[in-house]
C-alpha cells in the first residue's frame, strides 16, 4: 500500500522538505519528504548514508588484526563488530569450539555491551522524548531536561551505562575499542579483583533495569493508543536463538516468523546466511535492502533488533526477563506486537536480561579461569555472527594461505532494518504531516520513528544528541524555497 | 674517573663510550630511536640530537669526552624532536588503534614521552603492500621509519644481509634481498636477532598480534623514559 509513496509519479512537480540529519542517532541519515502544492506527502524516503569502506580496507590485511580494525566502524557498540569478526576468525584458526573461559569471558563482554547500548538509546537519546512528549519544547528534550525534572531516572541510566561500560574495560581491556577477544579465544579472563568489584554492584544494576522495565510499561499504559499505534506497520523478523528457542545474543542459529508470528524457517546454520538472504539495490539509496530469498524482495523483508529476538525466541534465559517477556506477550493477546515504540519495551527487556546474565557469569567460576586460546584445523573461510544491540549482525571473511584477508562482506543490524525503517518513515509521514504545514514537532515524529530501531546510521561515531537537525524546503528543480535549521542547543536559525 | 654533565648531572663514562651509552649506564633517558644497545650506532633518526658545548650533536654516535656540557632535555631540543616524530608519523601509515604492535611500539610510546598532541603535517598515505610470503612473520612496510635496525642486525648480528634500505630521499625505502623481493626467499629466520629488534610494528610474528591484553605491554607498565633500555619486541 505505502509502495505508492516509495516512489511518486510526478516527482518534478513536487516540493522537497529534508531533515539532514537525523539528530540523535548515531550517524548521518536524511529524511526525504516531496510534498505537493497542497503539502500532501507525496513521496517518503529515508537516505542513509552507509560506511562501507571497512570492506576494503581489510582487504590485505592479517586476518588477526580484523577484529580491533573493525570496531572502528562503530563509536556506540565497537564490542559487537569486534565479537563478530573473532567469531568468523575462530572458524579460520579452526576454533571450533572455544574454552569455557573463553566463551564466557566473551559473553560477559558482549553482555556488558548490551547493557551499555539498552541504557543509552532508552535513558539518553529516547526518554527525552517518551517522557516530554515528542512535540515538547525542544530546549528541555534531552537528557539534560530529564536529569532535572526526572533526576532518579536520569542517574540510573548513567550508572546502569558506566557499569555496562565497567564490564566491558576488564574483559576487553579498555571502555571502547579494546582488544581481549582475538582468533581462537581471549586475551585474558577476569582477576578475582575484577570479579569482585562487579559482583559488588550487580544486584542494584538489575533493581534498576527491572525498574527501567517497568517505567516503559508505565508509560505504554499511560498512552496506549499512541504506543500500540504510532507507525505501526506489519513485517517478518528475524534474529539468532540459543538452544531450544532460548533468547541468546551471543550464539545460536537463525530463525525467521512472518508477522503473525508463524515460523517462517528455524535452526539455520549461520555460516549459510547466503542461502537465505539476499541484498537489493536501490538507486536512491547507498544502503542495501536485505530480504529473505524464499519470499522475494516485496515481501520478504524483515525487521531485526529486540522487537523481532524477544518475540523470536520461545524462552528469555532469565527469571525475571521471562517474567516480563510473558507479560509482554500477553499485552499482544498472544500476537505480535508490530509497533515501532514496542522496541522500548522490549529492549528494555533485554536490558534486565543482560544484568541477570551478567551477574550468572559473575558467579561461574571459569570466569576466572586460565584456559584463554583454542585452534584446530585452518579455514578458509568463516562466518561470525552474533545479536548486536540492534540486531543480527553478519561478518563473512576468507584468508588466504599467507593469513591475509581477500573478502570481506559485512550486514549490518541497521541494513536488515532498512525496508522496516523506511516503512515506519511512511507511516507516520501519511499520518502526521498530511496536508499539514511543516513543524520542527511534526517532523521530530519521524525521527521518533527512526530512532526507535536505534539505527547507527553511518555506524560513525557523534556526540550524542548534538547533531543539528536541518529542514530544507526545496522545489524540483533544487531550488530552496525555505530553510529551517536547528543547531545542537535547541536554537533555531536560518542556514545561509 | 672521567666525567661530563648532562642537563646539569654529572655524568662518568668509561673509555670509547658515547653520550647515549654513558646516559642510558646511568639511568638517564635521552629519546633516541635507531639506538640499539646490542649493534653499532647509526646516527640517522636524530632523535637523539643534543647540544654539546652548545653545538647540535647526534649523542648515540658522540664520542664522551672529559668535561663536555650536554643539554638534552630542553624545551627546544624537545620541540625539534617532537617535530621529527611528527615527520615520522605522517610519512608512513601509522594506525595505531588497529596496530598489534600497539603498547610495545617505541614511535608511539616515544610520541607519549615527549607528548606530541597532534601529527601537525598532512599524511602521506604512501601506497606500501604487505609483504606476508614468509610462513611465520609478516613485513608490514607501512610502519617502517627506515631506522635500519633490521639491517645492521642481519648484517651484523646474523651474518646474513636479508634487509636494505634501497631509493634516494623520500623514496627511501626498505627492501628484501631476494630477486622474487619476498621475505619467503631469503634466508630469513624467525631466530635472527633481525626478527627482534624493529622498534615499531613492521617485522611481526604472524598469528599471535593481540595475544598481551592492554595493561599488560611494555609500554602500559613503564613509560619508556623511565626503562633503562629500549623495550625489544
Ligand atoms: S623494518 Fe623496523 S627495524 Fe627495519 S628499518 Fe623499518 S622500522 Fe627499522
Ligand atoms: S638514536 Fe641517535 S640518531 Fe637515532
Amino acid at each position: 500500500m505505502s509502495d505508492q509513496l516509495e516512489t511518486a509519479s510526478h516527482p518534478e512537480k513536487l516540493r522537497r522538505v529534508a531533515i539532514d540529519p537525523v539528530s540523535r542517532v548515531e550517524g548521518h541519515g536524511k529524511v526525504t519528504l516531496l510534498l505537493d502544492e497542497n503539502n500532501h506527502v507525496r513521496q517518503a524516503r529515508l537516505h542513509i548514508v552507509e560506511f562501507r569502506g571497512f570492506e576494503k580496507f581489510v582487504q590485505g590485511r592479517p586476518y588477526w588484526e580484523v577484529p580491533v580494525m573493525v570496531q572502528r566502524l562503530c563509536g556506540i557498540c565497537p564490542v559487537s563488530h569486534h565479537i563478530a569478526a573473532s567469531k568468523a576468525m575462530d572458524l579460520i584458526v579452526g576454533a571450533k569450539q572455544l574454552t569455557p573461559t573463553a566463551e564466557k569471558i566473551r559473553r560477559l563482554m558482549h553482555y556488558g555491551q548490551i547493557l551499555q547500548s539498552h541504557a543509552l538509546h532508552f535513558f539518553h537519546l529516547c526518554s527525552p522524548d517518551l517522557l516530554f512528549g515528542f512535540d515538547s519544547d525542544i530546549s528541555r528534550r534531552n537528557i539534560a531536561g530529564v536529569a532535572e525534572k526526572y533526576p532518579d531516572t536520569a542517574r540510573k541510566g548513567v550508572l546502569l551505562r558506566k557499569f555496562g561500560q565497567e564490564v566491558i574495560r576488564h574483559t576487553a581491556g579498555k571502555r571502547i575499542h579494546g582488544t581481549g577477544s582475538v582468533p581462537g579465544g581471549v586475551n585474558k579472563s577476569l582477576t578475582m579483583a575484577e570479579r569482585n568489584e562487579l559482583r559488588q554492584d550487580i544486584d542494584q544494576i538489575i533493581d534498576w533495569s527491572h525498574d527501567a522495565v517497568q517505567l516503559v510499561k508505565e508509560l505504554h499504559s499511560q498512552n496506549p493508543a499512541l504506543y500500540d499505534s504510532f507507525g505501526i506497520f506489519r513485517a517478518n523478523m528475524m534474529s539468532l536463538v540459543g538452544d531450544n528457542g532460548v533468547h541468546d545474543l551471543y550464539h545460536g542459529s537463525l530463525r525467521g516468523r512472518d508477522a503473525d508470528g508463524s515460523i517462517l524457517f528455524d535452526g539455520v546454520d549461520y555460516q549459510n546466511y547466503g542461502v537465505l538472504l539476499e541484498e537489493e539495490v536501490k538507486s536512491w539509496s547507498y544502503m542495501k535492502f536485505p530480504y529473505l530469498k524464499s519470499l522475494g524482495n516485496k515481501q520478504g523483508w524483515y525487521r531485526v533488533g529486540p522487537l523481532s529476538r524477544v518475540q523470536n525466541c520461545d524462552t528469555m534465559p532469565t527469571p525475571l526477563a521471562e517474567h516480563e517477556r510473558r507479560e509482554f506477550v500477553a499485552y499482544g493477546g498472544n500476537l505480535p506486537l508490530h509497533a515501532p515504540l514496542a522496541y522500548h519495551w522490549t529492549r528494555m527487556i533485554e536490558l534486565l536480561s543482560a544484568a541477570e546474565t551478567i551477574k550468572e557469569l559473575l558467579h561461574d567460576d571459569d570466569i576466572t579461569g586460565n584456559e584463554l586460546m583454542a585452534g584446530g584445523e585452518r579455514a578458509r573461510e568463516g562466518v561470525g555472527v552474533i545479536e548486536a544491540p540492534r540486531g543480527t549482525l553478519i561478518h563473512h571473511y576468507r584468508v588466504d594461505d599467507n593469513d591475509l584477508v581477500t573478502m570481506c562482506n559485512l550486514i549490518v543490524s541497521t541494513t536488515h532494518n532498512n525496508q522496516a525503517m523506511n516503512e515506519a518513515v511512511r507511516q507516520v509521514a501519511r499520518r502526521y504531516l498530511n496536508g499539514r504545514e511543516v513543524s520542527e514537532g511534526l517532523l521530530n515524529h519521524i525521527e521518533v520513528a527512526i530512532r526507535a530501531f536505534d539505527p547507527c546510521l553511518s555506524c560513525a561515531t557523534h556526540a550524542l544528541g548534538k547533531m543539528p537537525l536541518e529542514v530544507e524546503l526545496l522545489d524540483a528543480t533544487g531550488h530552496t524555497l525555505s530553510a529551517l535549521a536547528r543547531s545542537a542547543d535547541g536554537g533555531f536559525c536560518t542556514p545561509d | 674517573m672521567s666525567s661530563f654533565t648532562l642537563d646539569g648531572q654529572t655524568v662518568t663514562f668509561d673509555a670509547g663510550q658515547t653520550i647515549m651509552q654513558a646516559a642510558l649506564a646511568a639511568g638517564i633517558y635521552i629519546p633516541r630511536l635507531c639506538y640499539h644497545p646490542d649493534l653499532k650506532p647509526h646516527g640517522s633518526c636524530k632523535l637523539c640530537t643534543v647540544k654539546v658545548n652548545g653545538r647540535q650533536a647526534s649523542s648515540c654516535t658522540y664520542q664522551a669526552q672529559d668535561g663536555l656540557v650536554v643539554e638534552s632535555n630542553t624545551s627546544e631540543l624537545n620541540d625539534e624532536r617532537r617535530a621529527l616524530l611528527q615527520m615520522l608519523f605522517v610519512e608512513g601509515n601509522h594506525f595505531c588503534p588497529s596496530c598489534e604492535a600497539s603498547g610495545n611500539c617505541q614511535l608511539q610510546a616515544t610520541a607519549y614521552e615527549l607528548q606530541m598532541m597532534t601529527p601537525h603535517y598532512d599524511h602521506f598515505y604512501p601506497d606500501r603492500p604487505l609483504d606476508a610470503s614468509h610462513p611465520d612473520y609478516l613485513l608490514d612496510f607501512n610502519r617502517c621509519i627506515l631506522c635500519s635496525l633490521c639491517i645492521r642486525a642481519s648484517r651484523d648480528v646474523d651474518g646474513k644481509n636479508v634487509f636494505a634500505l634501497s631509493g634516494r630521499g623520500i623514496n627511501t625505502h626498505l627492501i628484501v634481498n631476494a630477486a622474487s623481493g619476498q621475505l619467503a626467499d631469503t634466508g630469513f629466520s624467525g631466530d635472527d636477532k633481525a626478527a627482534h629488534v624493529c622498534p615499531v610494528g613492521v617485522i611481526l610474528k604472524k598469528r599471535s598480534g593481540f595475544r598481551v591484553p592492554i595493561g599488560k605491554r611494555s609500554y602500559d607498565i613503564r613509560s619508556i623514559g623511565d626503562l633503562a633500555e629500549p623495550g625489544e619486541s
